[in-house]
This record gives C-alpha cells, sequence and structure tokens, in this order.
C-alpha cells in the first residue's frame, strides 16, 4: 500500500431525513428501493448525528430527503444544528410548509432555503412533479421566503419536457428574488435513470439551452448566481462526481446508512457502515465503502495516467458501473474512454424515444417491486 | 454590479445567510454562504469584521489603513478588491 496524504474533513452533510414525498418527479435520486416512515431514524440520533458532525468539520448540513417537511421533528432539527453553529440549508419541494411552518425554522436559525421548481410554466410543472397545485403552492412558499428575508436559491432539473425553458428558469428564478440558481440538467441515477428514455433531450435541443443558460451569466451578473450542471451525455470529459470520492461530503439516509452520494449503494461488493452502529469520524476514516474510491490507486488506464486525473477524479464511479459494468473504469462520458462511443449511441436512442410518460417516483411501487 | 456602485458612503455588510465563522477544526476563518464556503486570510477577516453595516466604506478604509501602516490608496484597492468579489457572488449587501 503507498503512503496517503492525510484525510480532510467532510466539509458537507447531506442529511436525507426520510423518503418521503408528496412529489414524485421522475428524475429523482433517490433509490429504487426506499424505506418508509417505520424505518426513519427518531429525532434524538439525528441530533446525535448533527453533533459528530460539527465536531468532525462538517460546516454545511442540507436538511433533504425526500422532502424533508415530512418530518414533524424539522424545527427541532434545524434549531439543533443552529446551536453547533452548523451552517443550515433547506432542499425542499416546499410542499408541505406553511407560512407558520416556515417562520418557526426561520427563528429556530435555518440560514438558507433550495426551493425546487419542475418548469416555468404551471401545467407542466405539476405534471412533471405528479402534484396538482404544486406549482402555486410553490409561487406562495416563495413569497414566505421573501417575506421572511431568508436567502433562496432556486433548484431546476432539465429533461426533454422542459429544455425549452432552461434560460426562462432564471429569469423567473431572477422574479422571485432568489439570489442563486442550479440549472441541473438532469444525471442519470436512481429514478432518473430509470426513466432516461423518457427525460434525455437531443444533443441539439441539451447545447441550445446550455448556450442560452450560459449567456445569462453576464446579463445577471451580482443579481442573482448561476451554477449550471452540464448535461453528462452531451458532454466531452465527466464531472468530477461529488468533487471526489469521499473527499468533501458524505451523504446519510432515512435508515442512517452513511454514504459518499446518493447513488452508491449501486455499486455491488461495497460495505457501507451506518451511524446506528458507529461514530461518524470511524466512518468517514475507515468504512470501506468510503476508502474503496479514495486517492487514485484505484485506477485503471486511462485515468491512471491522465492529466485530468485530480480535475475530474475518473468521473462517477457509479455512472462506470451503470453503463459499463465496472465501478473502477474511466466514467464513458470522457471522450477519452475506450467505451465513450456507446454515450453517444444511447443519447441518440433515448432522445428518440417517442413515448412521453415516464414512471413516477414512488416508495409504494419499490415495495412491489422488490416484494416487500 | 461593479465597483463603481462602492461609494465613500456606502455601508457593506454580510448579506442573511453570509456569516463569518473561526472553524476549530481547520484552524482558520471561513465564510459560510449558501452552499459553499470561502477559506479566509487574515486581512479578509479583518476587512469583514468592519464591515458591520453602519461603518461607511470610507471609515473602513481610514481604520484599516492605520492599523496596518500602510498606504491609504493600497488599502482601498484590497478593500475595494475583497467586496466587488463578493458583491459579484452575492453575499454583499452595501
Amino acid at each position: 500500500m503507498t503512503s496517503k496524504p492525510p484525510l480532510a474533513p467532510p466539509s458537507a452533510l447531506l442529511a436525507e431525513l426520510t423518503y418521503r414525498c408528496p412529489l414524485s418527479c421522475p428524475y429523482c435520486s433517490n433509490p429504487l428501493a426506499m424505506g418508509g416512515r417505520e424505518t426513519e431514524m427518531s429525532t434524538e440520533s439525528w441530533q446525535d448525528i448533527f453533533t459528530q458532525a460539527a465536531e468532525l468539520g462538517v460546516l454545511h448540513v442540507h436538511l433533504s430527503g425526500g422532502e424533508p417537511a415530512s418530518r414533524r421533528d424539522l424545527r427541532e432539527l434545524v434549531a439543533h444544528c443552529a446551536r453547533l453553529g452548523l451552517y443550515t440549508n433547506l432542499i425542499t419541494s416546499g410542499v408541505g410548509l406553511t407560512r407558520a411552518s416556515l417562520g418557526e425554522l426561520a427563528v429556530a436559525g435555518l440560514d438558507h432555503v433550495q426551493l425546487s421548481i419542475q418548469d416555468t410554466v404551471a401545467k407542466s410543472a405539476d405534471w412533471i412533479g405528479g402534484y396538482d397545485g404544486g406549482f402555486a403552492k410553490k409561487m406562495e412558499v416563495a413569497g414566505w421566503i421573501a417575506e421572511e428575508g431568508l436567502p433562496l436559491t432556486v433548484n431546476a432539473v432539465i429533461h426533454r419536457a422542459n429544455v425549452e425553458r432552461a434560460a426562462d428558469m432564471v429569469d423567473f428564478a431572477v422574479r422571485l428574488g432568489a439570489r442563486r440558481i442550479e440549472i441541473a440538467h438532469t444525471q442519470y441515477y436512481g429514478w432518473a435513470l430509470l426513466n432516461r428514455s423518457h427525460l434525455m433531450p437531443t444533443r441539439a435541443q441539451s447545447e441550445k439551452a446550455y448556450a442560452e443558460v450560459e449567456a445569462r451569466r453576464e446579463r445577471y451578473k451580482g443579481q442573482i448566481v448561476i451554477d449550471h450542471v452540464a448535461p453528462d451525455y452531451h458532454a466531452k470529459y465527466p464531472k468530477a462526481c461529488m468533487s471526489g470520492w469521499g473527499r468533501l461530503s458524505m451523504n446519510v439516509t432515512p435508515q442512517g446508512k452513511v454514504l459518499p452520494c446518493h447513488a452508491a449503494e449501486t455499486i455491488p461488493g461495497l460495505e457501507f457502515w451506518s451511524a446506528r452502529e458507529r461514530r461518524l469520524a470511524d466512518i468517514w476514516a475507515d468504512s470501506p465503502g468510503f476508502n474503496a474510491f479514495r486517492g487514485s490507486d484505484w485506477m485503471q488506464e486511462p485515468c491512471r495516467s491522465c492529466e485530468r486525473r485530480e480535475i475530474d477524479f475518473g468521473g462517477c464511479r457509479c455512472q462506470a458501473l451503470a453503463l459499463v459494468g465496472d465501478a473502477a473504469a474511466c466514467d464513458p462520458i470522457c471522450v477519452k474512454s475506450p467505451r465513450h462511443g456507446l454515450i453517444a449511441e444511447i443519447a441518440a436512442r433515448d432522445s428518440a424515444e417517442k413515448n412521453e410518460g415516464f414512471i413516477p417516483r414512488r416508495i409504494e411501487r419499490a415495495r412491489e417491486k422488490s416484494g416487500v | 454590479m461593479t465597483s463603481e456602485q462602492i461609494s465613500e458612503g456606502s455601508r457593506p455588510h454580510l448579506l442573511r445567510g453570509v456569516k463569518l465563522k473561526n472553524d476549530q477544526v481547520r484552524k482558520t476563518w471561513v465564510l459560510l454562504a449558501p452552499e459553499r464556503y470561502l477559506r479566509l486570510n487574515a486581512v479578509s477577516v479583518d476587512i469583514l469584521q468592519h464591515c458591520d453595516g453602519v461603518a461607511a466604506f470610507s471609515s473602513i478604509v481610514d481604520d484599516l489603513a492605520k492599523k496596518y501602516g500602510a498606504d491609504r490608496a493600497l488599502i482601498e484597492r484590497d478593500v475595494r478588491g475583497l467586496l466587488v468579489n463578493l458583491l459579484e457572488k452575492r453575499m454583499l449587501g452595501l
């Protein structure tokens, strides 16, 4: 074994408080098999995890799900994080929040809200999220966030059904008073991978949308910050997934499993540990799953000798597994991958699919499928 | 927003959701903001600790020039540089 540099502490913890969600977005990053309410961790367990996280060096806690507002103890969890000096970010669909509950979260010390929108057109947005009246509710919540003076980020996932309005999303977010917007072209994991043939835009659509969003940067400089996640399947180089496996952040599932990313459990043979059984610091340092793809010893060619090795870390491990069957392979999104040709084939085939329906994300469906 | 928007009378302050933190684990000051953080050097910390929404830009520069015994124009350039950077990141108000 070669010597490794000392391990830096994680700066972010994504707390998936629950898989319950009133929406059923077909690109959800949650796993296909999801545990229900009865499997979720208690308030005390989460508070203990946040206490350990602060000691370990975590700066940001992202309260997510599912829909985190489905948890009745959300205010207590925010208050606990605030007492520890952790920066709290609520990642929400808005559905499930009330004027009163948002006010209580602000008083409890909530630092920031990230509100998702499915589209700029109500009818389409509600169809994508599978929730009638969802768009109107979100607009109401955005108004409350402004009234509270909380900083707002709008999050929009781009796919075939809204790709023509990717740049409109930026204009829309400016009108809502957002300081930031995340325009994320769909990343194909979990439900999005299952629905890929219903979500994939054409290359021409992706490129037009990407350019239009980029052009907004200069126009809105100083007004809104644009974080733009490129369309993977139409890219030349892979994304630096999670800024490197086990480098900066950790995900904790509603059941307490600690993972390097949303999709890590799709990789067979990796051992992940639970915060219900072990200390977070030990998991971060010693969990076999976290250590599997740290550094560069695990890399194969062309990654091992690549000059971009420390830039994109070989891309995404879950994507390498899903598309070429080997989690240690070069992410085939990369033009240097011997399997790169596969990506254009998939993208062309899936974007030509005529069926506009998709499989909505549901906990029940996952149970039916797994026979539980 | 550009540097022209910062006038002598501007009263810079960190926007809500943007916080200075003395990080005991990393042994450094950081600026926490939505979905990101910046590591700060000692001079940046000093500048931002002056940005309380009360002190005017000109008096912040005066204070720091005096404290560091440095050329005022040089200090003004540094302070303006940091503030413009944070304005563009939507972390600062005037």
